[in-house]
Order: C-alpha cells, then sequence, then structure tokens
C-alpha cells in the first residue's frame, strides 16, 4: 500500500516516530505568580474579554477575540506602559482548526517586561491594522500578508513586500511546498521568455537535490562542463575544472594554462 | 514581437507625464550605498524628497520557511547568513533561544558562557568598524575606510584562529561552544584591544569628529525623534540616539553580561552625528568587556558543552567509548532533538539591535514556526517617515547610520 502524504501539511516530517512518546510541555504558570502581571492581566479583565492568560517563560501570553486587538493594544500601550510593538506575525494551523494564531509581540521599558497578545483568526477573515498605533506594523502587515494571504483592513499600503507582486501563494503557509509550487517552476521562464517559450526550456530545477547530471542542456554541470548537448549518459569524458573552453575561445579571455603558471605546486605548498 | 507577458525595459526612472516639477527616481536595487538590495523609490520636488518607499525582498532566501524544514542544529548554519557582518550575534540568538525553550539555559558551562560572550562583543566591534568604514566612505570620507578595514582584519583574524571561518562562524552551538580557546589566543586578543582602542582614539575619532564636512553632513541629518523611535520599535543604537536608556544586555541580561561593569552610552541629539559618537563609544565599552573576561576565562573550569544527553550529544570522549552515548547521539544526529510543546521569544542585543526568535514548538524535531524578529528590517521601514523634507544628498547619510544590512532585513 503506498503511505499516506497530508496535502495539508508538506513540511519536512519526523521519519520515526515513537508511538508512546508524549512530548513535554512548557510550564505555564499563573499570572498571579508575578506582581506586574497579575496586576496587568486583572486590568485588562476589567475592560475586556481575556480568553486565557498565563505566564511561560518568563512572558505573559494572552489571547484575546480577534475583532477587539486595536482595543487592547491601545490599552496596552496607554494604560499599562507597553508602549513597544517588537513584531507581530502569524501561525499557520489551517490543517489542524482552520485558522492562523497571530501574535504581537510588546515591550515595556519601564517595567522591563514582556507581553504576546495572541488571537485567533479563522480562514478567510480579516484583521483590522494595528499600523495607526505602532509604525512597526505597517511593515510586519505587509510581512504577514504575503507570507499567509491574511488580509488586514484599512492598511495603507496592503502589499507584497518579500516576494514580487505577481507571485502565486504564500509561501509560509503549510501547504506550500519548500521548493515552491507548480506556479514557481514557471515563473521566470514566463518572465523572461514568455508562455510559448515553456517546451523549449522546461521547468526550472528548484530542488538542488534533484539536479540531473546528465542534463548537459540547461547548467547541471557547473565545474564539470562538457559541449551543450553532449550525450554522456554511456560514459563520462573525464574534465578537469575549467578545461572545456567554448569553440573559438572568449572573447579576451584566455585560456588557462597551468604550466605557465606564476607559481609552482611546491612553490605554492612553501609559501 | 510584443508578448503581453515579456519583460520589457522601461524608462521607470522618469515620468515624464506629470505637471509640476516632481521626478521619481529609483535609488538601487544596486546602488554602492544601499548597503546592498535596497530599492528606494524617491518622489523628489527639485533635490528634496517628497515622499520615499523602500521595496526589499531582492535577498530573500525564505529562512522562516527552511527553518520548519530542518532540524534545531541543521538550521543553527543558515543563521550566519542573516547578519553576515557579525554572524556569531545570530548564531547565538537561535542558540538561546533554543536552550530557553528546552529549558537548559542555566546548564551550559561557565567557560562556554565567557567565550560566547568574547565572541560576541568581538563581533559587536567588527561590525561598528565595518559600519563605519562604510559610512564614512559614502559621506566621502575615504582614508578612515582604511584604518576601520585594518583593524576589522585583525578582528577576523582572531576569530579564525578560533572557529576557522572569518565571515560565516557557527562558532556558538546549541548548549554551548564546540572548541576552547587555542593557546596563546588570550594573550593575542588583549595586543588586539590596546591597538583597536588606539585606533578608536587615534584614527577614527582623530580623523571625523572634528571634521568640517563630516559633521556638516551628519549633524541635524536624520532626526529620529522619541515618538518616531518608539512607534517603528527601533532598537539598538537607532533606540539610544533617540535618548532612551535600554539595552538588553543590560536590563534584561543574559549570558554573564550582569557581572560585568560596562555603560550604556545614550544620546538626546536624535541626530545621525549622535548616533556616530554612539558607536564609537559602544566599541570603547566592547573592548572594556573582553579586557574583564579574559582573567575571568582563565579562572573557569574547562567544560564547553551542557550535559544534558536528552538533547545535546554527549562529549566526543564518552560517544567512543560508552555505547548507550553512541546510541543517543545517532538518533540526535539523524532525527533531531524534540523540545517540549510551548513557544518562547527571546530577545538579545545584537550590533544592529533587538535580534529576536520566536519559536513555535509542537514537540516535533522540527519547528512549527520560526519568526525572527530582525532589527534592520523595522530601520528599513523608518526611512519612509524619515526621508521626506531630506535633501537627496542626505539619503545616503541616512541609509549609511541607520545600520541595515539586508541579509537581516529579507532573511
Amino acid at each position: 500500500m503506498r503511505e499516506y502524504k497530508p496535502k495539508d501539511n508538506v513540511q519536512a516530517k519526523a521519519y520515526y516516530n515513537d508511538r508512546f512518546y508524549v512530548a513535554p510541555q512548557l510550564a505555564k504558570l499563573d499570572p498571579n505568580s508575578d506582581e506586574i502581571f497579575g496586576s496587568d492581566v486583572s486590568k485588562l479583565k476589567a475592560n475586556f474579554e481575556i480568553l486565557e492568560a498565563y505566564i511561560q517563560k518568563d512572558e505573559l501570553v494572552i489571547f484575546i477575540n480577534y475583532s477587539k486587538n486595536v482595543e487592547v493594544l491601545k490599552f496596552l500601550r496607554d494604560e499599562l506602559n507597553y508602549s513597544f510593538l517588537m513584531e507581530m506575525s502569524a501561525v499557520d494551523f489551517l490543517a489542524k482548526r482552520n485558522g492562523f494564531e497571530i501574535f504581537y509581540e510588546m515591550l515595556s521599558l519601564t517595567k522591563r517586561k514582556r507581553i504576546r497578545v495572541k488571537t485567533f483568526l479563522a480562514k478567510g477573515l480579516a484583521i483590522e491594522t494595528v499600523e495607526n498605533l505602532f509604525r512597526s506594523a505597517n511593515f510586519a502587515e505587509r510581512e504577514m500578508f504575503d507570507m499567509f494571504g491574511i488580509q488586514v483592513n484599512n492598511h495603507s499600503f496592503l502589499k507584497r513586500i518579500m516576494m514580487p507582486d505577481d507571485w502565486n501563494g504564500h509561501p509560509l503557509l503549510k501547504t506550500y511546498p519548500l521548493q515552491g509550487d507548480e506556479s514557481a517552476q514557471w515563473y521566470e521562464v514566463d518572465k523572461i521568455f514568455g508562455k510559448e517559450a515553456r517546451e523549449i526550456i522546461g521547468p526550472e530545477i528548484r530542488d538542488s537535490a534533484r539536479v540531473d547530471r546528465y542534463d548537459t542542456e540547461r547548467f547541471a554541470r557547473l565545474g564539470h562542463e562538457v559541449a551543450k548537448g553532449t550525450d554522456i549518459s554511456k560514459s563520462e569524458p573525464n574534465t578537469d575544472n575549467h578545461q572545456f573552453q567554448e569553440k573559438g575561445g572568449v572573447f579576451l579571455v584566455k585560456n588557462l594554462n597551468k604550466s605557465q603558471k606564476i607559481l609552482t605546486e611546491q612553490e605554492r605548498r612553501d609559501r | 514581437m510584443q508578448q503581453a507577458n515579456r519583460l520589457r525595459p522601461f524608462f521607470e526612472n522618469l515620468a515624464f507625464d506629470r505637471e509640476d516639477s516632481q521626478m521619481i527616481i529609483n535609488f538601487g536595487p544596486q546602488h554602492p550605498s544601499a548597503h546592498g538590495q535596497l530599492r528606494l523609490i524617491l518622489h523628489l520636488d527639485g533635490e528634496q524628497v517628497v515622499k520615499a518607499n523602500p521595496d526589499i525582498g531582492y535577498l530573500h532566501r525564505g529562512m522562516e520557511k527552511m527553518a520548519e524544514n530542518m532540524i534545531y542544529n541543521e538550521f543553527l548554519p543558515t543563521t550566519d547568513r542573516m547578519d553576515y557582518i557579525a554572524s556569531s550575534s545570530n548564531n547565538y540568538g537561535f542558540a538561546l533561544a533554543v536552550e530557553k525553550l528546552l529549558g537548559i539555559e542555566e546548564q551550559v558551562p561557565r567557560r562556554a558562557k565567557i567565550i560566547r560572550t568574547m565572541l560576541l562583543e568581538l563581533n559587536r566591534i567588527v561590525s561598528h568598524e565595518f559600519w563605519l568604514a562604510t559610512h564614512a566612505l559614502d559621506v566621502g570620507a575615504m582614508s578612515v575606510f582604511l584604518y576601520a578595514f585594518r583593524e576589522r582584519e585583525w578582528a577576523l583574524d582572531l576569530i579564525e584562529d578560533y572557529c576557522g571561518a572569518r565571515l560565516t562562524h557557527s562558532a556558538i552551538r546549541i548548549g554551548g561552544v564546540p572548541l576552547d580557546l587555542p593557546d596563546g589566543w588570550t594573550g593575542h586578543l588583549a595586543g588586539y584591544l590596546d591597538k583597536v582602542e588606539r585606533a578608536v582614539r587615534e584614527d577614527y575619532e582623530a580623523l571625523l569628529d572634528e571634521n568640517r564636512i563630516w559633521k556638516m553632513r551628519l549633524e541635524n541629518v536624520g532626526i529620529i525623534d522619541q515618538e518616531m523611535a518608539r512607534s517603528w520599535g527601533t532598537s539598538g543604537i537607532m533606540l539610544r540616539g533617540s535618548g532612551y536608556h535600554w539595552d538588553l544586555r543590560k536590563e534584561m541580561p543574559y549570558e554573564i553580561y550582569s557581572e560585568l561593569d560596562f555603560d550604556i552610552p545614550v544620546t538626546d541629539k536624535c541626530d545621525s552625528y549622535g548616533r556616530y559618537k554612539l558607536y564609537m563609544e559602544e566599541m570603547r565599552q566592547s573592548i572594556k568587556i573582553l579586557r574583564q573576561l579574559i582573567p575571568l576565562y582563565h579562572q573557569s573550569e574547562a567544560k564547553l558543552m551542557a550535559n544534558v544527553p536528552q538533547y545535546i550529544s554527549a562529549p566526543k570522549e564518552q560517544i567512543m567509548t560508552q555505547n548507550y552515548s553512541l546510541m543517543q547521539h545517532f538518533v540526535l544526529v539523524t532525527q533531531g532533538m524534540r523540545p517540549p510543546v510551548g513557544e518562547v521569544y527571546v530577545a538579545t542585543e545584537s550590533p544592529k539591535g533587538e535580534l529576536g526568535f520566536y519559536i513555535n514548538s509542537q514537540g516535533e524535531p522540527y519547528p512549527y514556526r520560526l519568526k525572527i524578529r530582525t532589527p534592520s528590517f523595522f530601520h528599513t521601514g523608518i526611512l519612509q517617515d524619515l526621508l521626506p523634507g531630506h535633501q537627496l544628498a542626505d539619503v545616503v547619510t541616512i541609509i549609511g547610520s541607520t545600520n541595515i544590512v539586508f541579509g537581516e532585513v529579507d532573511r
């Protein structure tokens, strides 16, 4: 029987799994175990619905409703002195829970504490921008949109930031393969030569582990070059590095002559 | 024949069909003082910048995606390629994040901690020297480049003596360091510190501090007020240059920084010249830290890796003599360690600012999500608020004074 390979998560997976292994949990402490966090949580709870709050590794984690993100962050900034938004992004939980977890890393200089505000966003929903509170969200939200395709409402310039504007797919989704999907294979061919050149050129080899060593048409033999199109499937010519030269040589480039080198091997070693 | 989808040359550098005197120009992506692959789309009115729009992604290699497909130890050499000017600081940020996730940060031996701190501070000097060299070159002070690169080469020689690499060190591992310092290394380090201390005083500062051109081009250029610095989440010297007294080495200490005696230089000048002074002062403080570390190193016990066989391979001698250690080592290499389920965000003070690693682990040998918070990413974003109002010639100064590295911006 063929091995079952889930399509909703194509990332690398452990080859061997012990059936009886239960992964330990990082301890989640009660927020009241820390004086500052305890009072912060009680103030937050008085104003907003806090779904969950705990301390993990010296950092307070709170879960909120996704529609309240602007209000909570504004409250944290103005009332509780968490005035820096250091980072925000998302985690893909589409396969397990059909949505994303979005996190905001906040920092307070006066309290010397960090808070992580987390929210769950179901697939297809959009989140409100916090750009008006923290300008740093301008770039961070663009990156989140680029990498996950999460729409951000009222963002001033929601455009792809890392990938090209006409790229298909969102690379950090679990359904997106590491070497890129099919449209990634054709992206540069289409862009540079046009779609009609697809049959002549063929798809781009994006997986470096899948390079065909017998392919003498498409730069697959760097350092072991032979003339274009030579059939080497029967026997490989014993080519030294830098030995192959195009017919007639390259304009203004001298063919390397090893015997004319300035230093002999012995001299080079003695140096 | 024209094809609709084919890449065609077009004159995007100039907009001819506008009524006003505005011009849109591309700054980069191949501009020598863009410090990498930065494309700035500048709207100019005469020589004044009206609007700036940084376009990044030319060096995007998908490191976060790669991390999801690698075991933790496998990803460590990849972090070298982020801030390639000071790669040990990236190695360290990642190693510390994984150690916190595993809960073994207390079990890293003292000697390893001292060597790590030495590497971090040496990297800080290297990074600041590189910054000074390229920044001065951009502004037009060519000789500084030659002096700063001389000292940088000597520091790289020291790092090469230690780990064999000059640029991509991978000298810090999860759980400690792989090697002890070679014989006589601390002596060479002490000699180097004397040289670099002299160079800061007699070469860089003597050339630049009272230099009329340098002051004219840097003073009151690129003013980041407190509100802008806060709102953009700046860190490192960009933050301290705006009057915030905040350095993670002091405020949230890691490694052995809490034992060391050093100062955090702060200025409320908010301009490029103030930040230049901070860089010089930070180099002095790094020299001070390194001098304190040399005797501490000699007092410490020769132990380099944490003894946690569940996560970290046992020492070589044990692997070669004991069967169970060999088996554990084999499992760790082929399958990787399985950290607990949970998430951590660990930030360290890299030479550029706050370098944070967010790791979401689901108990698998591969991280479920790894987000790298790099300071340069936000320091690039701030350009869109910082550049308008400045002259075109100041753009180069401002990019230089933000100290962005594109390996880190695009990841």
